[in-house]
Parts: C-alpha cells; structure tokens; sequence
C-alpha cells in the first residue's frame, strides 16, 4: 500500500536553526499517525510545511503519489489537507454559523461570484447545520465567535476543517488548553472523525495520543528519531532518554 | 565635472535633512508601530519658532534653541494627548488622526504667521561661499548642515549602540513584547523616543530656513519624501534611514539638476524641461516601489 | 426593512434637491448635492476594500483621477480633431466615455494592486501612496492637457435623448448611475465574493486555510475598487468640465478615508453620510471663517479619538440598535 502524505528528505533551516533535518515521514491512508516530541523539536514547522505556509529548503512532499511541494497553501487545501491551528484562528467577529458557511462556501466554489446572494444559496446552508449538528455546536450557531470558549473555539476549528472533505486532516495540538473533561470529549471527536478521514495528529498529550494513534512519530531536534506502534514507541530507550524523560514512563 | 561635484553636496545636504526626520520617524514606527503624519508638522514647528525668533533678534544661533524646545514640546504634547491613544489601534485610525493633526497645525500657523513665507537669516559666520579647491566656490551654510546631519547620526549610533535607553530602543524595534516583559517603564521609553523624533524634526526644519522658504504646507513637502526614505530603508532601522536618505538624497538631486538636460539633447527644450521635471519628481515614488516589489519589508529591516 | 426606507428616504432628498434649490434661489445647493453623490460614489469604493476587504490603500484618488483624466483626455482629442496616440479618437459620447474611464481605472488598478498587494501593514499604505504620487506628477508633467492646470472640458458628454448642456439635466443623470452604482454595490457586498473579502479581513490566514488564495482575491476587490473610483471621476470631469492633478493629490485620498472613517467604516451607507458630512461641513465652515480646516481637524480628531462606528455608529446607538 503506497502512503496517502509522504515527505522525502525535508529540510527547513532559520538562521542558525535547523528545524527540520532530512524528516521523511509516510502517513498510511486511513490510519491515526502521531507526531510527539519535545517543545522546540520541530512539529509545527513541520506541519507547515506540509500545508504550505512555510516552503522547504530542500525535499519533496507527495499526497497521494504527487508531487505537491510548489503548490500553494490555498490549492492545497482542494487537494485535500486540511488542518487546524495550534492557537486558534478564526473569524473573531462573525458568528459560528457564519465561521462554518464560509468554510463550506470556500470548499463548494463560486467565491468569485459578484451577483449572487450568499444568503440564498442553500446548498452552503444545509451543509452547514449537518456540520454544526455533527459537531454540536448547533446550539450556539449564533454566538459571536469571539464570545465562545477556548474548547468550542478548538471544536470549531475542527468542523471549518472539516467542511472541506479532507483526505488528510492535520491537527496541530487539538488538545493544547482544554480541561481534563473536555479533552476526553475531543478524543471521542476524533474518534468519529478517523472514520471519514487520515489524521496526522501532532499533539502533547500523551493519554490522547496512546488512545488514538495507530503509529507515532518521534521529533528530536527536526530529526525523526524512530517510528512505530504505540507499544514499540513505549518502549523505545531512545524515546525515554530523549523525550518521556527516564523517570516517567508515559501512561 | 564641477556641476556634478556641487549637486552631490547638494544632495547629501538634502539626504542629511531627510535623515534627521527619517530617524525619528521610523523610530517611532519601528518601536510604537505608529504611522506619524504629523511628524512634517513638527518640522515646521520648530521652523517657524526658530526663525520668528531669529528674525526679531536678529541671530540665527538664539533661534536654534527656541527652535529644538518648541519642536520638542509640541512633540511630547501630541504623545501625551493623541498618539498615546493609538498605540492599540489600527493603522487606519492613526492615520486619520495624525493627518487631522496636520490640517490643525496647519491652519494654526497660518492663523499665527499669515500665509506669507517667512526667510531664516543666515548666521554671519556662515554667509558668503567659501573656495572647496581652485574654481569650485560653495555655500558653507549648506556644508554646515551636511556635518550637523553628519554629527546627529553619529550620536544616534553612539546613543543607540552604547546606553540603555538605546539597548531597549534596539529590543523594542524588534520585540515590543519583550521590552514590556523585561518590565520597562514602556510609556516612558515611548515618550522619550518621541521627544527625541520631534527634536530632530525641530532642528531639520530650522536648517531648512535660510535654504527653502519657511510656509505652511513645508512639512507634507518633505513628509512624503521621507516616508519614501524609511519604508525603503526598512521601518524601526536607522542604519536603513542613514543610508536610504543620503541615497534618495543625491539621486532625487540629481535627478532634478540632470534629467531636463538629458531630455533636451533629443527634444525641445520646453518639452524636455517639462518631462525631467515630471520625471525626477515622479523618481524617488518610482525607486520606492522597485525596492518594496524585491524587499517587501525594505532593505536594512530589524528582524527581517 | 428600515435600510430599505433609509434609501428610500435618501434617495427622495436627492431627487428633489433641483426644485428645492431652485426654489430657495440657491443653485449652488444643487452642485453640493451632485459633489456628495460623486464623492459618496468613490468613498464607498474605497469602503469596499478598506471597511470590508481590510485594505488600508491611501492612494484611492489616484483611481479617481484617472476616471477624470479618461473623460478630459477623450474630449480633448475630440476638440482637437487629432486621435490619442494616432489611433485612438475623441470622444464626447457618454456610452463610449464611462466605458473607457471603467476599463483605464481597471487596468490601472490591475497594475497597481498586483504590485501593491505583495506588501502589506505600513509598507502597503505607503505603496499606495507612493503610486498614486507618481500618476499625480505624471499628470504635472504632461503639457498637453494643461499640467498643472488640468484640462478644460467644453461641455458634458452626450447622452441620447438628455440635454445635457442644462445642469439639472446632469445631476440628474448622475442621480441616476449613482442610484445603479449603489444597487450593484448592496448586491456585490451581499455575494459570495463579498462574503469571502469580508472573511479576508477578519483572518486571512484563515482564509488561506479553507483554501481562498488570498491574494488574488484583494486584487479583485482592489480592481472593482478602482473602477469604482473611475466612474464617480468620470461623472466628476462631467460635472465640473474640468479635470485637473489636484483630485489625485495625497490629500484627496486622505480626504476619501475621512469620508469613510466619518460614516462608519465597513458600513453600506457610511460613505454618502461621511461625503454629505464633510462636504456640507466644508460648505458651511468654509463660508464662515478661512481657517475652516481648524474645525474639521479637530472634529476628524473627535471622531477617530471619540468613538468607533462614525456617524452610522451613532445613529444606530441612538436608535437604541446593536452594533
């Protein structure tokens, strides 16, 4: 089976830094795959790269066998990636009915249309309330989004990436500021949501990671020290040493 | 060959005067993230002061202090009163209200001084010309402007590079949070910066008297040419301003002493002399957009 | 429903503003009024990409002048028999004129924008700026259509079936493209491109995230922009016979976002409050005392220091409304 998203030989310096070092990364369709690793290890440049914001010094990126590295973030997207943010970004003034319709809107086409009414087109409507329906934020369709809370903003960012049918969804720390009870309710989120999709979850929470991920990856410094199940990461000396720390062992 | 020595002095003179309000400018950019229009008000502040003094007593040298107070108290009274609410805004809000602040300080000079262009004296010491080399006499007033520009970008390195107050001018330019973090006064720091801007403003515009005429609408004149400067030489950087407005200084000279000249060799003379006017004055916006198109964010930017 | 009659209400004051200066005696109210429609008509294009798209362009005059310029410089050629550059003729007719002044301001802003749009913060302000600069000494320098001065236009382009050598008869068309204007814009603001631009300036990033290439979007909105501005500086050389440098001056542009900030910024009628603000403010102040400029300055300080929202702000506040 060939991998959904492979990076070969990634490289991304700033400066004197480099932040990711040769990563080749294979992300298998349909599966959960992990990306841990300390803070400061690389995950996020990472990440964008993979989405296109940031552009590799060197290496190729492949979805699906083809050769996305020029292509830019927004086309990206229509290729199938896409992701949420590791600090929520939205859009602060509108409503969360409006956030998601115009993330529908983006994914269906016609964005180019000047003559005709938004409002009328019910195809973005009704995809709309489905989404808010399956993510449970129907009830507060209305709220401003500024006025929502740190986990209904991180449920919303999950549903705008979700309006855009992804093969592959990248999450960059969904978990990151949620409280014990609303963490265990993302996880069976993205229980849910493996189903229609490949997820490559980048994420600190290591209960959460164990939970999901069918293979995980470990970042040390840019480099990609070793990939694997959960129970061959566990158990991992070099996973230990640099990342879990001797003492505690995770979970 | 004398002709092209004497517009490169006249250039320099014209970038150190587009230097000292440069510095200020894209400090106050750099570090507060404020756009300034007022800043050609405070320029011609310090010119009107300077010189209505200068004119009754008859002294260029007593102007020069009344000049630097006046431009450096208006400075900190539009800190305090108006800039000082914008530093949380938007670009759009502060330009709405430095560009309101121009149209006051405008019609206040004109309600103060008349509409008539007033003329600095020259200091005594300076008048007349002096011979640089055998054939070539030169304005020492104007060489005396480019070593007092020469001078203040020497002490704004030194004051920049070796105090303080200039190691959290540096920090601030690129990391304003991290100044607040280190638990400065930023208030403070950001009054003091703009004090200083408006000081700088204050002595180009009073240099600028015994050369150009002393008139309301002076400052928007060389406002534009210096938002030219700073955007080129990268916002927050006075390296950028030093180098940026010397260059813009002698090619805009240039441009103006040379290019009707140049057209006249292939066209009539009036014709020519209209289109090398045109052209020059279009040059510096031309030389701006060609630099932001490769750099973006200018060419000495802090950060960048 | 109120927005509906709030046009409605706007637009009666403006039909019958003829009869009632006629009848006050007072022609010049009736040139007031068709300055306000104009400026009302550019204010809001440049609403369109600085209140929703979030593009701080201080160079929306230039597009302005350039409407003028494409009416003065048809009817200069027109008046000299000589066709633009040996191919191009005059022209005086209004079906040929308001075309050419969308197309020239359109593909000025094609240029423009595309260029501009790769910066962004202060650095696009001051591009902006810098461009709509260079057209401003562009015109200067060109003798043939008077420099400094401008170029004179004998009489108003023709429209079939108008007289439109009476001035009533003028502002009575520009009536009526400004009504259409206004319609198409509430259409345009209302589309799924102005859902996307509105989007654009709350986030792009986010944007980018759903898959909308930001750029290319900002330059869409910033080309309708600049035709926008082109019409209404078209209506304008109409109107005054007259197109001169002085309305692509930095100053003009300032004078645009007053408009804007002074209505409300981003709101659909916010630009004709802000025209009608200023220009009856300029038209009273400047009557009363030379030094006029003093009160709008300290009022536009008022304004941006004051509150947010503007004049559609504080009528909705006084209406007990949210926003």
């Amino acid at each position: 089976m060939s991998p959904l998203l492979e990076t070969e030989c990634l490289y991304k310096r700033f400066g004197g830094l480099v932040a990711t070092d040769n990563v080749s990364l294979a992300v298998m369709s349909g599966e959960v795959h992990a990306l841990i690793g300390p803070n400061g290890a690389g995950k996020s440049t990472l990440i964008n790269q993979i989405c296109g914001e940031l552009h590799p010094d060197a290496g190729r990126i492949r979805l699906d066998g083809r050769d996305i590295t020029g292509e830019s973030a927004a086309r990206r997207v229509h290729l199938g990636i896409a992701r949420t943010f590791q600090i929520t970004s939205l859009l602060e003034d509108a409503s969360v009915r409006d956030n998601v319709a115009l993330a529908v809107q983006a994914c269906l086409g016609g964005n180019l249309r000047i003559w005709d009414r938004r409002a009328a087109r019910g195809e973005i409507w009704r995809e709309t309330s489905r989404l808010l329906e399956s993510g449970g934020l129907d009830d507060r369709a209305q709220a401003r989004c500024a006025d929502l809370s740190h986990g209904e903003k991180k449920q919303l960012e999950l549903l705008m990436a979700m309006a855009a049918h992804p093969r592959l969804m990248l999450l960059d720390e969904p978990m990151a500021g949620l409280g014990h009870g609303e963490s265990r309710d993302m996880v069976d989120r993205l229980g849910e949501i493996r189903k229609e999709t490949t997820i490559l979850l980048v994420e600190h929470d290591m209960e959460a990671v164990f939970a999901l991920a069918d293979r995980i990856s470990v970042l040390v410094y840019g480099r990609i020290i070793i990939t694997g199940t959960p129970d061959e990461v566990r158990g991992h000396p070099d996973v230990r040493e640099a990342y879990l720390g001797a003492e505690d062992a995770p979970c | 060959m004398i002709l092209v020595l004497e517009q490169i002095l006249n250039g320099l003179q014209y970038g150190v005067m587009l230097f000292l309000l440069a510095a200020g400018l894209t400090l106050i950019f750099g570090i507060m993230g404020v756009i300034n229009l007022a800043h050609g008000s405070l320029y011609m502040i310090g010119a009107f002061a300077g010189t209505w003094v200068a004119a009754h007593t008859g002294s260029f040298w007593l102007g020069l202090p009344v000049a630097l107070t006046a431009a450096a108290v208006a400075g900190l009274l539009i800190e305090m009163l108006v800039v000082r609410r914008l530093y949380e805004r938007d670009h759009l809000d502060q330009v709405l209200a430095t560009f309101a602040l121009i149209l006051l300080f405008n019609e206040l000079i004109v309600l103060l001084f008349g509409r008539q262009p007033i003329f600095t004296p020259l200091p005594e010491l300076f008048s007349g010309s002096v011979q640089l080399f055998e054939g070539f006499p030169y304005p020492p007033y104007r060489l005396l402007i480019i070593a007092t520009g020469l001078l203040v970008a020497l002490g704004l390195w030194l004051l920049i590079n070796r105090t303080r107050i200039g190691m959290l001018v540096r920090a601030g330019s690129t990391n304003r949070d991290m100044v607040r973090a280190l638990g400065v006064d930023i208030r403070m720091l950001y009054t003091i910066v703009f004090g200083l801007g408006a000081l700088l403003a204050g002595l180009a515009g009073y240099m600028a008297g015994p050369i150009l005429a002393v008139q309301v609408g002076m400052g928007e004149q060389i406002l534009l040419a210096t938002f030219v400067v700073v955007v080129i030489g990268g916002v927050g950087s006075i390296r950028g301003a030093f180098v940026a407005g010397l260059a813009l200084g002698v090619v805009d000279t240039a441009m103006r002493a040379f290019l009707p000249g140049f057209f006249r060799t292939f066209m009539e003379p009036a014709a020519a002399d209209n289109l090398g006017a045109g052209i020059a004055s279009m040059g510096i916006y031309l030389l701006m957009a060609i630099v932001l198109l490769i750099r973006p964010k200018g060419l000495f930017a802090p950060g960048a | 429903m109120p927005r509906l009659l709030a046009a409605l209400v706007i637009l009666a004051l403006f039909a019958a503003m003829p009869e009632v200066a006629s009848a006050m005696g007072q022609s010049s109210l009736m040139t007031l009024a068709a300055r306000i429609l104009i400026y009302a008509m550019a204010a809001a294009s440049l609403n369109f990409i600085l209140g929703y798209g979030g593009m701080i362009s201080f160079g929306h005059a230039a597009f302005f002048g350039i409407g003028s310029y494409t009416v003065g410089i048809l009817a200069h050629h027109l008046a000299s028999g000589e066709p633009l550059f040996g191919i191009i003729p005059g022209s005086g007719d209004m079906a040929v004129t308001l075309p050419a002044a969308l197309l020239v301001s359109g593909i000025a802003a094609a240029i423009i924008g595309a260029l501009s749009l790769r910066t962004g913060g202060v650095q696009f302000i001051m591009i902006t700026l810098a461009f709509a600069q260079m057209l401003f000494f562009f015109f200067v320098a060109l003798p043939t259509y008077g420099g400094e001065d401008g170029t004179i236009i004998s009489s108003a382009n023709s429209v079939p079936g108008l007289n439109m050598r009476r001035k009533a008869t003028v502002y009575y068309f520009i009536l009526g493209v400004a009504t259409v204007y206004f319609l198409i814009l509430w259409r345009l603001v209302h589309s799924s491109f102005g859902e996307v631009l509105k989007g654009i300036r709350q986030n792009e990033r986010r944007m980018t995230a759903m898959g909308i290439p930001v750029y290319r979007y900002k330059l869409f909105a910033f080309i309708l922009a600049g035709m926008g501005a082109g019409l209404a500086g078209a209506l304008l050389a109409n109107f005054l016979r007259f197109a001169s440098p002085d309305i692509m001056h930095w100053t003009k542009s300032g004078e645009l976002m007053i408009m804007v900030i002074l209505g409300g910024v981003g709101s659909f009628f916010g630009p004709i409050l802000g025209a009608a603000a200023l220009l009856v403010l300029e038209f009273h102040l400047a009557g009363w005392s030379e030094h006029w400029q003093l009160a709008l300055g300290a009022i536009l300080l008022l304004v941006v220091l004051g509150g947010r929202g503007g004049i559609n702000g504080l009528l909705a506040r006084l209406a007990g409304g949210r926003r």
